[in-house]
This record gives structure tokens, sequence and C-alpha cells, in this order.
């Protein structure tokens, strides 16, 4: 019988918490390893450079977790990033707006693309993969026509978001910061409980009276946000927006959050987990680079380690659900 | 006697993690018999059969075919042997044919190519044996459940099955299509066939079965005859006697109407009007098809409708729109707690609390201290039995599942109850704590819609039976006065004639 209850156990269960933080328990062997094989790993600049490597894979991720969470998958978010980072710029340089106005010009393009892409599956019933597919390509496009194909200067706020504050580089402080900020509206808000419930079973939220069309658009709301704060990043840390920035991006955003223990037919994720997702997609990238692996070989090495995690957690759920 | 049997199943024990599922379980299975297995869910029914069919292996004890020990170490070993399950959720592909279905995996080919004569015969001789008359080209997807469940049958049967279990084969049947299923069984039995049958509903044991296996929390308790009283069952089954098995207690039927609703129309609904008044169960009884799952829907928002009203305490509702009525006291229990009631990865805590996280959240926070106490409360209350309010709620047994949805009105202070199929899949035991809660709800004077597709439930469990048939209430009949034949009487009246020769 189900209802037999196992005591709790006093104590640490170790075999419990390997189970339950596989990738923490990878990324620490991952370190200790490149720690043994070569000097330069754990040295203070290589660690803030990781650092400054994984925001904005990092941010994206955090939104796109509230996307996986409710059962969607957002692909536009790289060419969100693009157009935020290249519209704030582009709305200070060229048309002349108060610098202080960058920011949210491009934190209010992200927001604008993921209501169009949530409204689109909300409403128009599109699968998400297909409305976010073409925001992809539709999004980038704008970003050529606006940019006309060429890099444009950021405006000084943005170059902000790029510098360091003290010791400490702002994409870090941005971090953990937008982290914190996701965890929060995940666990603690109405918004972020219904995407779990949303993710979990469509129809018994809807039939619970939770407004899952809504919840829906939120979330592409909330991935856009994190999009367009992670794109306007990155292109403050090269001081210039281009078109191509952050192409490709979505696929290692969506990496981060399978890693990190999310499930892609919804309803399980944690924003903790995701950062340890992207943290491990940025380790291995880094340790590669220091033992002087090719960029081609690199390519190989990050796709087995995708299907190796998550190959793990699939293995580990069947083992909990017997 | 074990010498003849097809299969034993010999003192065998599985555990998972610290919990004993299964503990000496002996259960043996002849050719040209049908053995009942019987108990409440989580007794270990569905881990015994997992056992036959190679998903899991006994800790202890062994598994004897025809005399002889075998390890079946996974589906193909069993396959193998000649084991066949039919479960519930049916292994069948809705867009390939019936041959197709039949063939899958083993198609017949002819100079590499598919050989679809020979698909088709293989499946002709298949349907033959259980005198099934469907033509093979059919795709399963068009046909009913009980013929895909039939379909299912002869695909194993063509495979050469010599044991065949049958797991809740009945649960989602209609009473003419569980004869047909009878009649197959039974032509089984003459082939040699041995059968582990599985059900719920009492009344079919004496009917199909020749004896019955009663499990209790993973032990082993008695084998009976099956003709054995079904006073006696549950007593074995539950391990203590249920005073009644329908324990309605009427409440004074007062004041206003609690639910009106006037002139409902939409696709399969025709006109639909009713009141229900404080402190009264109607049952919603009819044919499957008739309406009612549509009509509950409705009610409660899930589904738009395109003209009529629904109100609660004389208040409008808008249609299509679960939220509102919610708000206005409305809580709906919907068929398949599974697929529409719960969130199963989500804990208990959760699915009990999530018509009430956005009512008490504060500045769009989740009550997260309050939500848990008021789910503790309502559990204790209703006693759900979980490890913890905290447990993944796919950890529970159906009854307790169904018990949490309960639970969940419950916290949001419905009023009007909207049941559709409230007791499907759940187990004796917790049948009449369900039975229990619609008293409570109409004591307190609230007021509950019930649709039961099982009839002994709708007269022992209402105060007035509404029939549907074909999209409109065939006729009103208080359960004083009802009896199965005039229920049924009404839900084929307005059945026309030539669709009924459609149905035959």
């Amino acid at each position: 019988m189900s209802s037999v209850a196992t005591a709790p156990k006093k104590g640490f269960d170790f075999k419990a918490f390997l189970a339950n933080n596989g990738a923490l328990v990878g990324l620490v062997i991952l370190c200790l390893a490149l720690f043994i094989a070569t000097p330069r790993f754990l040295t203070g600049p290589n660690l803030l450079n990781i650092g400054i490597q994984v925001s904005t894979i990092a941010v994206m991720a955090f939104g796109m977790t509230f996307v996986i969470v409710a059962a969607g998958i957002d692909l536009s978010v790289g060419s969100v990033a693009a157009l935020s980072a290249m519209g704030s710029s582009y709305a200070v340089t060229t048309s002349g707006l108060p610098d202080a106005l960058a920011i949210p010009v491009g934190l209010a393009i992200g927001a604008l693309s993921g209501w169009v892409t949530g409204a689109m599956s909300a409403y128009g019933k599109l699968p998400t993969f297909i409305a976010s597919l073409a925001m992809l390509t539709v999004v980038r496009g704008l970003t050529l026509v606006i940019s006309d194909g060429r890099p444009i200067s950021t405006a000084s706020s943005v170059s902000w978001l790029g510098d360091d504050l003290g010791p400490i580089p702002m994409p870090i402080i941005i971090l953990v910061v937008s982290g914190l900020l996701a965890a929060f509206v995940l666990n603690r808000t109405v918004m972020g409980k219904n995407s779990f419930a949303v993710g979990g079973n469509t129809e018994a939220a809807r039939l619970s009276g939770i407004p899952v069309k809504r919840v829906l658009v939120t979330v592409f709301v909330i991935s856009g946000l994190f999009a367009a704060l992670s794109g306007m990043i990155l292109a403050g840390r090269l001081d210039s927006a281009q078109p191509t920035l952050a192409s490709g991006y979505e696929l290692d955003a969506i990496a981060a959050v399978v890693i990190g223990g999310a499930s892609l037919s919804g309803g399980v994720g944690r924003i903790s987990g995701t950062l340890i997702g992207a943290l491990v997609l940025a380790v291995i990238r880094n340790g590669l680079n220091l033992l002087s692996v090719s960029a081609f070989w690199q390519q190989v090495v990050i796709g087995a380690v995708i299907a190796i995690a998550v190959g793990f957690d699939v293995l580990r759920r069947k083992n909990v659900k017997h | 006697m074990s010498n003849d049997a097809l299969l034993v199943l010999d003192k065998v024990c599985k555990s998972f993690g610290p919990v004993q599922v299964i503990e000496d379980v002996t259960v043996e299975v002849y050719a040209g018999k049908v053995s009942v297995l019987l108990g409440e869910n989580g007794a270990g029914k569905s881990t015994l059969i997992k056992m036959i069919a190679g998903v899991h292996e006994p800790d202890a004890g062994q598994i004897l075919f025809k005399g002889q020990p075998v390890r079946i170490r996974d589906t193909k070993t069993s396959e193998a042997l000649g084991i066949a399950t039919i479960h519930q959720e049916l292994n069948l592909v809705p867009s390939m044919t019936i041959a197709e279905n039949i063939t899958l995996g083993r198609v017949p080919r002819k100079f590499g190519i598919i050989n679809r004569r020979e698909m088709r015969k293989i499946a002709r001789d298949a349907l033959a044996k259980l005198e099934l008359d469907l033509d093979v080209n059919t795709p399963v997807g068009e046909l009913g459940l009980a013929q895909q469940q039939l379909v299912e049958i002869a695909k194993a049967l063509s495979l050469d099955a010599r044991v065949l279990i049958l797991d809740e084969p009945t649960a989602a049947l209609t009473t003419t299509e569980i004869e047909h299923l009878f009649r197959v069984v039974n032509q089984l039995k003459t082939q040699g066939v041995g059968m582990v049958f599985i059900s719920h509903h009492l009344d079919e044991i004496a009917a199909i079965g020749d004896y019955v296996n009663v499990l209790r929390d993973g032990k082993f308790i008695a084998t009976v005859p099956a003709d054995t009283d079904e006073n006696e069952l549950v007593r074995l089954m539950v391990g203590r006697d249920i005073d009644a098995q329908f324990p309605r207690v009427a409440t004074d039927v007062s004041g206003q109407p609690l639910l009106t609703v006037e002139h409902l129309s939409e696709g399969a609904l025709k006109d639909i009007s009713l009141q229900i008044r404080p402190g009264e169960v109607v049952a919603l009884a009819g044919l499957m098809g008739a309406g009612r799952t549509e009509l509950i829907r409705a009610i409660a928002g899930a589904d738009k409708y395109a003209s009529g009203t629904v109100k609660v305490s004389g208040k409008k509702l808008t249609s299509y729109d679960v939220a509102a009525a919610t708000r206005a006291g409305i809580g709906h229990v919907p068929e398949d707690r599974k697929t529409q009631g719960l969130v199963l990865d989500a804990s208990v805590a959760e699915n009990i609390g999530y018509a009430t996280m956005a009512a008490t959240a504060k500045n769009g926070l989740v009550d997260r201290k309050g939500q848990k106490a008021r789910a503790q409360k309502v559990a204790e209350r209703l006693r759900i039995r979980m490890g913890s309010i905290d447990a993944p709620i796919r950890s529970l047994s159906g009854g307790n599942q169904q018990k949490a949805v309960f639970g969940r009105w419950f916290t949001a202070g419905a009023k009007v109850l909207l049941l559709d199929e409230p007791t499907r899949g759940v187990d004796v035991g917790a049948k009449v704590e369900i039975y229990e809660l619609i008293n409570e709800i109409t004591a307190s004077g609230g007021c509950v819609l019930m649709a039961s597709s099982e009839l002994p439930e709708v007269l022992g469990m209402s105060d007035r039976i509404l029939v549907m048939s074909q999209g409109r209430i065939a006729g009103e009949l208080s359960t004083k006065e009802a009896t199965q034949d005039a229920i049924m009487a009404l839900a084929i009246s307005n059945v026309h004639r030539e669709e009924e020769m459609g149905i035959k």
C-alpha cells in the first residue's frame, strides 16, 4: 500500500542527495578533474571569466525555465536577445532617446516578443515549438532590418552592464540578482506555482480554475524579459550590438535547463538546477579551452555531455517511480 | 492440485525499498478456468500482474509454468511463454487498421514486402476465434473502446496466448458490452485458455469467475469459490465489516434552489433544465454518450454552451469560465482524475490547494503556510492516507487520490459539487468513504449533481434521478420508486429506431 510511509531519516541521506542533485555532483567532479588537470583552472581571473561566460546563458535559461516548467519551449530567445540589444542601442544612438531609457526599451522589446509568441500559442493554438520557431526567424529578421546588417555601438547604460562594479563584473551581479528573482517568482508567487500546474497537467489546472492561457502568455513574457537582459549583457561586454548576436544561444539555454533536471514534458524544474546546468556547460567549455582542445571537438564533447546528463536523469526517474 | 496448474506464483515476495508490497502470495492459474484477483487498490494486484508480465521479478518465491520453474526476466520472456496481459490502457495504434495492429511486430512478408493478404488472413482468423464480425481494414481508432479491447484480446490469442490477464476490462464498458466480453471469456475457457480477471465490481465475479484469490495489504488472505456471498468477499478484502455499501443519509431539502440550469443547449446537449436545492443529491443516469459528462462540464464552465443559463444561488454565471464557477461555489470532480483532476508530479498539498491558491494570495505571493495548513486539515478530515502532505500525489492509491480532488473543493468551500463518475476505479473501502463525503456536503447545506454509470450507486446514493438520453433529460424518478428497469427504460426511450439498428 502506497500509504505506508517511510519514516523520515534523521541526518544526511547521501544516496537521496546524489539522486536529486546529479547535475551538481557532476559539476563538482568536473571541477575537481580540471583542478587536477591544469593549474590554470582554479585561479581568480579564470573563475571570474567563467562567471562572465555563464551569465548570458544562465540569465537566458532562467527565463527558459519558466517556459519549460509550463511544458513549452522557447526557441526565439537568441533572436530576442539580439533584437533587444540592437533596439535598445538604436533607440539611443539613432533615434535620440535619453540614454537612461535604453535598458527599459530593451526589456520592453523582450517582453513584447515574448507576448507575441505566448499569444500565438495560447490563443492561436500553435504548438510553442512552432510559434517560437517562427519568432526566431521573424525577430532575427527585424534585427537585421533595423541594423541594416551592421553592428551599432551600444548606449552607455547598456555598456555599463558589461563593466565591473568594483572588483566584481556586472554580469555576475546581474546573474545572482536575476537568479534570486527568478527563483522567488517561480516558487513563491501564484504565477510561478501556476506554471507548474499548467505544465504538469493543463486540463487539471484549467478545471481547477487556473487561467491557463494567461499563464502561458506570462511565461513567454518572462522568457522574453530574461532573454532581453541576457542580450544587453552580451552587447555591453562587446560594447556593440551585433546583428548576429546570441545566435544559437537558445539551444544552450534549453540544454542548461534540461541538464538542471527540468522535464521537457513540463511540471518539473528549478532555477538552481538551471544555474548548475549553465555552469556545467561553461566549465566544460572553459576546461576544454584551457586544455587546448579544438573548438570543433568541443562541440562533440558538449553534445555528448547533454545526452549523458539527461540520460542519467531519465534513469533516475525510472528508478524512483516503480 | 498444483500439478495441472498452467501457471503458479509460489510464495512470491516483492519490496520496493523499505515497503513490502507482496508477501508470500500464492496464485494458481488453471487451463480453462478464470481466477479472479480481488483486493482493494494498493493490495498488490498490479505488482502481482507485473510479475507475471515480466515487469518485476519476485525477490523471493518462484514462478512455475506448466510445473517447471521459470524466470520471467522481461516482457519478451513472458510473451514467449504464452502469457498476455490486457491492460486498462490498450496497446493499440489508433491510426493503424485492425489487421495491422494484430500483426504488429511480426508482419508477414513475401520477398521482403508486406504480404497484406496474409496479414488480413491472420487478423480474420484471430477475430473468428472470438466470433467477432469486424472489417479488418478498419482503423482501430474508429472502433469503440469495447471493440478495441476485443481486438487486443484477439491479438493476444493470435500470438498463441495460453494465459490471459485481464486488468479491469469492464471498467469502461456498458452492460451490453460486458455481456459480450463475458461471452468471449466463456468461449476462451472452452479453448483451454487460463485467465486472471481483475475487477472492482463484485457482481461480475460470480458471473465470470471460477474461484477468487483475495489479497489485502500485499498478503494472501484466502481462495474462495466465485459464488461466495458479496458481503463475505468485501469482508475478506477490507478486513472488517462494512455496514452499508451505500450509506446515504437523506437530509431535509429546503430553501431556494442552489443550482439552476435553464434551457442549456450545446452540440450534444438539448434544452436541459434542472434545479437542485440545498441538501439534495441528484444523480444523472443514462447510457454512455447520453450527454452526462457534457452537461457536468458545461455547468462547471469547462466547456462552452451555445444558449441557456446556469445560476448558483440565483446568480447567473458566465459561460466557459471555470474561475467564475469556482468563485460562485461550484466544485467539479472530473471523470478521469489522472488526466483531468490531478497534477501527478505535484504534492498532495499542492493538488488540494489549486482552487484556493489565487484567492488566498497576498500581493501575488502564495500563502505557503496557510495553503499547507488547510491541505493538512482537509486531508485529516477526509482521512487521506499518504506518506506526508508533501508526498507526490502519484504515490497515493486511486481512492485517496480521488479524495484529494474532493479535498480541493472542500477547502475552496464549494457548495455545489458536480461529480462525474466519483468512484470509478476506487475500491470498496474508499468508495464508502467517498459516499460519506457526499453525505457530509448535503448535511452542511450543499448539493450534489452526480453522473454515474453504476446503477447501484445511482439508486443507493441519490435522492432524485434524472435520466438522460441523447442529450435530453428523458425523465425524472424519485429514488424511492426507481428501479434499474425503470431507469433503463428511460435511458433508451428517445433512441430512434434507425440509430438503434446502427448500434447493433
